[in-house]
């Protein structure tokens, strides 16, 4: 079994899903890694450093400064006939680009995937991680999106694979990337953080949310928040856990203000330990929870933030 | 301008699924339908290019068992002008769904197609992404804004960092995410309307797509349940908790 998989990058700095990628991967056998973007050589040569690759295969061109799935997908079909695997992290841009590889090689996709039975079978969460579906696929090039949460991340180690350039393929001009703005963030990322302090609509407002950043900032923790608080404009929407938001398992989960719809939980119920404070002693996240505390956040949270040293 | 959109029947999103004690997939029975939440969206989007006079026609389309058609009548009441049906009994998955389309917007010269960016039953978040390669469009997915001036669509997609801009040149597909719009609720008199509107029936075997499925479920289980927790009285025994026994702070 040979098994590409594709690297997720902003051009300086692998990011920590490939890692997560990269170790699913080796359950299945050989594993290569493809790093498409421009003037990403550090990215290349820490990408080689992952322990356990056997090639990193590369297409450093400008025409990849910006991860556009019309031409990521004709590239990495240019060079699909050599693996049975083909493996993203279900990022924003692996969910993206996946579908699009696997419909132009007739195959279906395989996304989030969380556990990997043998290389034809897999299993993957489905309405809103309230069942567990184990699907076997008939393709012979296997498209597959990874949970990262679901997968240990591979480590660096000394040992360098050999690096293979592949030269651009079929660009599109019918579709422009114009800018992006991306939120400023000091904070750990969160999907890949160890806490995550989490609030939803019951903090009210965006200034009110400063008492969870607080708290998050003693914490070294990332912050996520709920749908809910999201599309009350408190936070930017790329806090929002959940079904259709990002999934994150972190050690530590601190929900406040959160009631606890399965679409929620959907994001954030592998938390290793949960932590619920809701004024509501029914709400239903402390059904998940593992210390609950039914009471106000607003008191609660700054006396909890003081505690923490 | 000729706008497409698929519209999917799923199990509301307010209802706790159960699975089937054989493991076989979801308690069906007795279980309340609905329009996939994203798809709402989409059909909401397609009727405000309409409105705007940028839209000539939207036309909703569904395939599945004949209940689907429930969906469509969901679309043509909230404004859709016509539905498509096309049945299919067996169970389908996004690639097969994406053939179907792409032969039926071929034929219907659909300028854009407005999708939701996830069927909340599957989570596949994959038929838009898989349209746009068989047609060869381009794609704009998980949008929250959209503006179409002539050929052209500016969408704003929602990324992991934050939001990327990108132009797209029609036809093309676009996906929708929550943020895009707020949909409406269909009307008495509309829904009285949507009676009279047609619903084309298009037969699977015409189309000469190949319907097996290359993604076999085997089994549908429950997931792992967590523990149940304790309730603390308060922050310090809180606190206490989480320091000396789960020593994760
Ligand atoms: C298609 C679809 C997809 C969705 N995807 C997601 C998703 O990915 N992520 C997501 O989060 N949601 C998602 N949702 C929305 C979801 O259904 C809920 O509406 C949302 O999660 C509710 O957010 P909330 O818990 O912040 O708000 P609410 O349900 O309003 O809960 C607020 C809670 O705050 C508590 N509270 C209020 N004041 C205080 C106080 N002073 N102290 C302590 N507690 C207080 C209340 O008791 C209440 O429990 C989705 C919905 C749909 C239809
Ligand atoms: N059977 C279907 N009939 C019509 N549209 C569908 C069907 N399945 C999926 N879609 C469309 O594709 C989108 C994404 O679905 P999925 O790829 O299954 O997550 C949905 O939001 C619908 O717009």
């Amino acid at each position: 079994m040979n098994v590409l998989v594709i690297a997720e990058h902003n051009n300086d700095e692998i990011l920590p899903a490939t890692l997560n990628a990269v170790n699913a991967a080796k359950q299945i056998g050989t594993v290569d890694l493809f790093v498409i973007g421009n003037d990403c050589q550090d990215v290349i040569d820490s990408g080689n450093k992952i322990e356990g690759l056997n090639k990193v295969l590369f297409c450093n061109n400008k025409v990849y400064e910006n991860p556009l799935a019309e031409n990521i997908s004709t590239l990495i079909q240019s060079v699909s006939k050599d693996y049975t695997h083909i493996f993203f992290a279900n990022t924003a841009n692996g969910k993206n680009t996946a579908p699009r590889l696997a419909a132009l090689l007739d195959v279906m996709i395989i996304p989030d995937v969380i556990e990997i039975i043998d290389h034809n079978t897999f299993k993957r969460p489905i309405y809103a991680g309230n069942a567990i579906a184990t699907v076997r696929s008939s393709d012979t090039c296997k498209v597959i999106t990874v949970r990262t949460t679901a997968f240990e991340k591979a480590t660096f180690g000394e040992k360098e694979a050999a690096k293979i350039e592949i030269l651009s393929s079929e660009i599109t001009n019918l579709t422009k990337y114009i800018s992006s703005e991306l939120s400023k963030n000091e904070r750990p990322e969160l999907t890949a953080a160890d806490i995550v302090v989490s609030g939803g609509r019951g903090l009210g407002s965006s200034e009110n949310f400063q008492i969870l950043e607080k708290l998050a900032d003693k914490l070294g923790a990332a912050m996520g928040a709920s749908r809910a608080a999201v599309d009350a404009g408190y936070v930017p929407n790329d806090w929002q856990v959940g079904q259709t938001g990002k999934v994150v398992a972190p050690d530590l989960y601190i929900a406040a203000g959160i009631s606890g719809a399965i679409q929620h939980l959907a994001g954030m119920k592998d938390s290793k330990v949960i932590v619920a404070i809701n004024k509501d002693e029914d709400a239903p996240i402390f059904t998940v929870s593992d210390y609950g505390l039914a009471d106000d956040l607003f008191k609660a949270v700054p006396e909890l933030e003081k505690l923490i040293k | 301008m000729k706008i497409l959109v698929p519209v999917k029947r799923v199990v509301d999103y307010n209802v706790k699924v159960r699975v089937k004690n054989d493991e076989s997939g979801i308690e069906l029975d007795n279980v309340k339908m609905s329009m996939n939440p994203f798809d709402e969206i989409a059909v909401e989007e397609a009727l405000r290019l309409k409105e705007k006079g940028i839209a000539s026609e939207v036309i909703a389309i569904s395939i599945g068992v004949t209940q689907v058609q429930e969906t469509i009548r969901n679309a043509l009441a909230m404004g859709a002008d016509s539905g498509i049906f096309v049945e299919v009994n067996d169970t389908l998955e996004p690639l097969t769904v994406a053939k179907i389309i792409a032969s039926i917007a071929k034929k219907e010269n659909i300028d854009l197609m407005i999708l939701g960016k996830q069927a909340i039953d599957d989570d596949m978040n994959a038929t838009g992404q898989m349209i746009s390669a068989l047609l060869n469009w381009p794609q704009a997915t998980f949008a929250s804004k959209v503006e179409i001036t002539d050929k052209t669509a500016k969408v704003s997609r929602e990324v992991d960092g934050g939001t990327e801009n990108i132009e797209i040149t029609l036809p093309a597909i676009i996906t929708t995410d929550l943020r895009l719009n707020e949909p409406r609720y269909a009307s008495l008199p509309n829904i009285m309307k949507a009676k009279k509107k047609p619903i084309n029936e298009i037969k699977v075997n015409d189309l000469k797509i190949d319907i097996t499925q290359k993604l076999e479920i085997l089994k549908v289980e429950e997931p792992s349940k967590r523990e149940a927790g304790i309730m603390v009285k308060t922050v310090e025994e809180l606190f206490d908790k989480l320091q000396n026994e789960a020593k994760v702070i």
